[in-house]
């Protein structure tokens, strides 16, 4: 579904973000994409999207991202942004989940379907017709799913979905995740949803791949995350709200 | 609440109130549209000496006002920040038109005292009509009527986006402002020494921001044209508010009406 042959990207000359990357990601797979900051992880994304150029082949279900492919392509990605509020730019929630399909011709009708379908499967309906800044952190990053999912889209990106959540509302979020059919591809630090979401990881360092493998075995190599900057997730370092009053501090 | 929550504020309301419901609110938005330019048009046509005829004009906006349910001083209290420019505009017209027109209570009036208030009048009727029209119309549906009017598509888009964004704006500034107050305790406003980092790093920010928002968008498919509202067709009340305001506004521009009234009482 995805392919990624000898990809390189930088900002100058100098300095590249991304190096020589190579690797692919199967139809309904899903993919955690972990590693420091500035490891490359957005990167790599807005590369698949055709928001950065680079060197090397991307492929998308076959289709090389260029500039003449771009519509097909992103037609075929929804891209959930880490910030929700620079994807919602609508008035209402209903407004914005309208707003892709419409700008890939779909009519009133089928959009308004559309729309009601992934309201009902996310369990958001009464969200429909609120006001975008009305609503709270948590039911904005599920109205930013929602207007991705309204789009149909093969295949999912998400850039750090669990950011600034509550326990409730991240809970709700890895439920969403898990229940969705598409390909997806999760950007992260938050090892533990990765470990719930992914079935497979790619463990970026200094813009190449450290680790490319399954999500236990690479999560549970203590040595291989710290040697990336990164720690073992919570729910693997032994230790449990019970346990919490031992720890010092 | 400080001033900069406020003014957000201040614009999520004038959404609330174009999306309440009245006679007005009904109104097909391209008739509204067309009607305020024409009554703009007509208000800023009077001769600078007309205040009598200037007077007439003042019923279309109190009538609709009245009809669309939104107090008048919501109206002057919104503008308050644009009120004082439009009142300024004429301030030098009594010292270049010193020639004495009437007396008013033994008092000269000389025309350019009468040309300042007609020019203030003119400002603040158009201010009161475009007022109206954005308070009883969503935006949404104004870009439709815009471009129905074949107003070029990216001059609507950059309307559209300007609205959207400047509460997006407004927010960077608040959130750099508080950061700012949080360390400078006590300090009124922004020390002038920090204006340029500020302003700077307000622009850097909105770059930042315009970029993920553009791409936000180019990625659910646009191609620099919205989807604006689908407004619907327009209806028999929508053509005869068009035309018994024309006729109306254009009425009160060639028919010397206050003088006709006068002619009732006085012979």
């Amino acid at each position: 579904m995805i392919e990624f042959q000898n990809v390189s990207f930088g900002y100058d000359a100098a300095h590249s973000v991304v190096e020589g990357l190579c690797f692919s990601i199967g139809k309904g797979e899903s993919v955690g994409l972990i590693g420091a900051n500035g490891a490359g992880k957005s990167t790599i994304m807005k590369l698949m999207l055709g928001l950065l150029r680079g060197s090397g082949e991307i492929r998308v279900d076959g289709l090389l991202v260029c500039r003449e492919n771009l519509p097909a392509i992103r037609k075929k990605i929804g891209f959930v942004l880490q910030d929700s509020d620079n994807q919602m730019f609508m008035p209402t929630v209903y407004e914005d989940m309208t707003f892709g399909p419409r700008n890939y011709g779909l009519s009133k009708a089928e959009t308004d379907r559309r729309v009601d379908e992934v309201l009902n499967q996310l369990g958001l309906q009464e969200l429909k017709f609120r006001y975008n800044h009305k609503i709270s952190g948590g039911e904005k990053r599920m109205a930013a799913i929602a207007t991705i999912l309204a789009m149909e889209p093969e295949v999912i990106l998400m850039d750090e979905p669990s950011t600034a959540l509550d326990p409730v509302n991240r809970r709700t979020v890895i439920r969403t995740i898990n229940s969705l059919p598409q390909t997806k591809l999760i950007a992260s630090h938050d090892l533990d949803m990765i470990l719930d979401t992914c079935q497979r990881v790619i463990l970026l360092s200094h813009g190449t791949i450290a680790a490319d493998g399954d999500t236990e075995t690479i999560l549970r190599d203590r040595a291989l995350l710290e040697d990336n900057r990164m720690e073992l997730p919570f729910c693997l370092q032994g230790w449990s709200p019970s346990t919490r009053s031992h720890l010092p501090g | 609440m400080d001033k900069l929550s406020g003014a957000q504020a201040e614009l999520r309301e004038m959404d609330a109130l174009a999306a309440a419901d009245s006679p007005v609110h009904r109104l097909h938005p391209l008739c509204k549209l067309l009607v305020t330019i024409l009554y703009i048009a007509v208000t800023v046509s009077f001769p600078k000496y007309d205040f009598n005829g200037l007077m007439v004009m003042l019923l279309y906006p109190v009538l609709l006002f009245q009809a669309a349910g939104i107090p008048v001083r919501l109206c002057f209290y919104r503008l308050r920040m644009v009120l004082p420019l439009v009142c300024a505009v004429g301030i030098a017209n009594p010292f270049l038109d010193p020639v004495p027109l009437m007396r008013l209570g033994g008092l000269p009036v000389t025309g350019g005292m009468v040309s300042m208030v007609t020019l203030m009048m003119k400002g603040i009727f158009s201010l009161m009509a475009s007022f109206l029209l954005i308070a009883t119309t969503p935006i949404d549906a104004l870009c439709a009527a815009l471009r129905k009017l074949h107003v070029p598509g990216l001059l609507v888009t950059l309307l559209l986006l300007t609205y959207r964004y400047i509460g997006l704006m407004l927010r960077e500034v608040a959130v750099m402002t508080e950061a700012y107050h949080l360390r400078a305790p006590g300090q009124r406003g922004i020390h002038i020494s920090a204006w340029g980092s500020f302003l700077g790093q307000l622009l850097l920010r909105s770059m930042d921001r315009a970029e993920e928002l553009y791409g936000s968008m180019l990625l659910r498919g646009f191609r620099g044209e919205f989807h604006y509202a689908d407004i619907p067709a327009c209806r028999a009340s929508g053509v005869v508010f068009t035309m018994v305001c024309t006729a109306a506004i254009l009425t009160a521009r060639f028919v010397r009406i206050t003088t006709l009234l006068g002619s009732l009482f006085v012979r």
